[in-house]
């Protein structure tokens, strides 16, 4: 064939549904579902324009931010959210190192595995608002409820983020370990931690401004906290405090998310 | 003196892997085992030290039968039996010394390990092993720093270090160039020679087994095929050992390689001129 014989376009072939007519019924059914269901819910007009009157104070609140006024208020919340983030965030660690261990299929034995999953799995399921709104429940307003609940948190994601790392290690390098005698503990901390370890001190690093975070939210539902102290704000419409609360938040969490990326560089 | 009798492992798929292996590795000797991909070399390097558990037979070491062994005496015994992997299996995230030290955690309690506080003696006898191997001045880098050729060194010492009565070595040489390959077998050769140290070692290079081994055993599809001193190793020897056409296509690959690198040189060569 001489060049000119070849095709001069080319067609990605489709990769899900081969026949062309179920495609297109496809693509209608998606689209009439979509119309649907935006129809079905129900917009009141009135109260949108209402809303928008005070989302719009809220945004001259957000611009002129007030520090000044409710500053003890703000201080206090701060304090308590950090003091939260940090003890949690240390405390979930140390509980789910272990945990994690035992989750991981090819380091724990049968039972222990099934038992470490279902702990994270409990861990994971329950949302931190609903374990928040238990505990406040139980223990009283205040960050002692919030601190339990971060920590709980924190247990299963990091169970579950080690776990999964531990699993993916290099086997060749447990192995080489174990053919020298060392016994399961020196097995983990010679063959296991090396493998795992920067990327425990990263994920920790990240629950701890992922816990910055919660707490502003679960202090909503009265775990304590910065969010306590907006949620005061927004309900007294003092506006211009809430703004300097969000803006304060939004600053920190850039701090930590900043530090954190950088510490973790460092570390690799 | 190492003893295999009997030795068979089938793998839970039916598949079996070994079957009746009986050697005898007398003090000293360096066995190379050799044969196909999939013939169970691997497989009975790794029944010896139980990495991989024996479905039947004996795995004799002076006079301890290892497959009988509880988890605490199998533990104790490992630690007789060093081992060089394939692909180094060093830590690469810990330092060179904290690798070749890791070849004494049998020895050791677990805090000791832990905290880094190995005995002196372990201590002096690493650096003495790093200094044979020619690694002294790396002790303190990170094993992920070094050469494929520097790290199986390292492997070595870390094996040496357990103090061992048997070597098993898994293809010391299939992640190196020709020249390091070379280097590493002499390596070794010496060192069991200076310790008067048996060691069974997987390699799958015809010559370098050929040119380094005191004895070959060929294994085929789990059974010895071939027990000799290197000399015997014919072609009929290898037929057996690979099967024909494997044994023709490694040959003409061998052959084709070398024709390649004299083809290479020439062309230096006359580049040279």
């Amino acid at each position: 064939m001489s060049p000119q014989d070849y095709p001069t376009t080319w067609r990605r072939p489709p990769q899900i549904v081969r026949d062309k007519r179920w495609r297109i019924a496809l693509q209608i059914g998606i689209v009439l579902y979509l119309v649907l269901a935006i129809g079905t819910v129900e917009v009141d007009w009135n109260r949108v324009y209402q809303g928008l009157e005070r989302g719009q104070r809220f945004v001259m609140g957000f611009l002129q931010p007030d520090f000044t006024s409710r500053w003890s208020d703000i201080g206090k919340g701060l304090s308590e959210s950090l003091t939260m983030t940090l003890t949690s965030t240390v405390v979930g660690v140390l509980i789910s190192v272990p945990i994690g261990v035992g989750a991981a299929r090819n380091l724990a034995p049968r039972a222990v595995y099934y038992v470490c999953r279902s702990i994270i799995a409990v861990s994971r399921s329950l949302q931190e608002i609903i374990i928040a709104i238990f505990l406040v429940a139980m223990f009283g307003f205040g960050p002692f409820a919030g601190f339990l609940t971060l920590s709980f948190a924190t247990i299963g994601f990091i169970a579950k983020l080690l776990a999964d790392d531990i699993e993916e290690i290099d086997p060749t390098q447990v192995e080489a370990i174990r053919a020298t005698g060392g016994s399961w503990g020196q097995l983990v901390n010679y063959a296991v931690q090396p493998q795992v370890m920067p990327r425990l001190i990263g994920l920790s690093l990240y629950r701890l401004d992922i816990n910055f975070r919660e707490s502003a939210v679960i202090g909503i539902v009265g775990a304590g906290g910065i969010g306590a102290t907006l949620n005061t704000a927004i309900d007294r419409y003092e506006y211009d405090s809430a703004g300097a609360i969000l803006l304060i938040i939004i600053g920190l969490v850039m701090v930590a998310e900043y530090g954190s990326s950088y510490l973790r560089k460092f570390l690799q | 003196m190492l003893t295999l009798d009997g030795l068979s492992k089938t793998y839970k798929t039916g598949e079996t892997a070994l079957s009746d292996v009986t050697l005898e590795v007398p003090k000293g000797q360096i066995m190379g085992l050799i044969g196909p991909s999939g013939a169970g070399k691997s497989t009975l390097i790794r029944c010896i030290n139980r990495l991989v558990e024996p479905t039947q037979g004996r795995v004799l070491l002076g006079d301890v039968d290892l497959v009988r062994l509880g988890k605490r005496d199998l533990r104790r015994q490992r630690r007789r039996i060093g081992m060089i992997f394939q692909e180094y299996s060093l830590v690469e995230r810990l330092t060179v010394m904290e690798n070749v030290l890791s070849g004494r955690l049998g020895y050791v309690p677990f805090w000791r390990s832990f905290l880094r506080k190995f005995p002196g003696a372990d201590i002096q006898r690493a650096y003495q092993l790093l200094d044979r191997v020619g690694l002294i001045d790396h002790a303190d880098k990170r094993a992920d720093a070094l050469s494929g050729g520097q790290r199986q060194r390292v492997g070595i010492a870390r094996a040496l270090a357990q103090d061992p009565e048997l070597l098993l070595v898994d293809e010391p040489t299939a992640s190196l160039d020709p020249k390091t390959s070379r280097q590493i077998m002499r390596l070794l050769t010496e060192i069991c020679a200076e310790r008067d140290l048996p060691a069974i070692v997987n390699i799958h290079d015809v010559p370098l087994a050929q040119q380094f081994m005191q004895r070959i055993v060929g294994l085929r599809a789990g059974r010895v095929v071939f027990d000799g001193p290197p000399a015997d190793l014919t072609e009929a020897a290898l037929t057996t050992i690979y099967g024909e056409e494997d044994w023709n296509a490694m040959r003409q690959g061998d052959e084709e390689q070398a024709q390649a690198e004299a083809d290479a040189r020439a062309r230096i060569a006359a580049l040279a001129q």
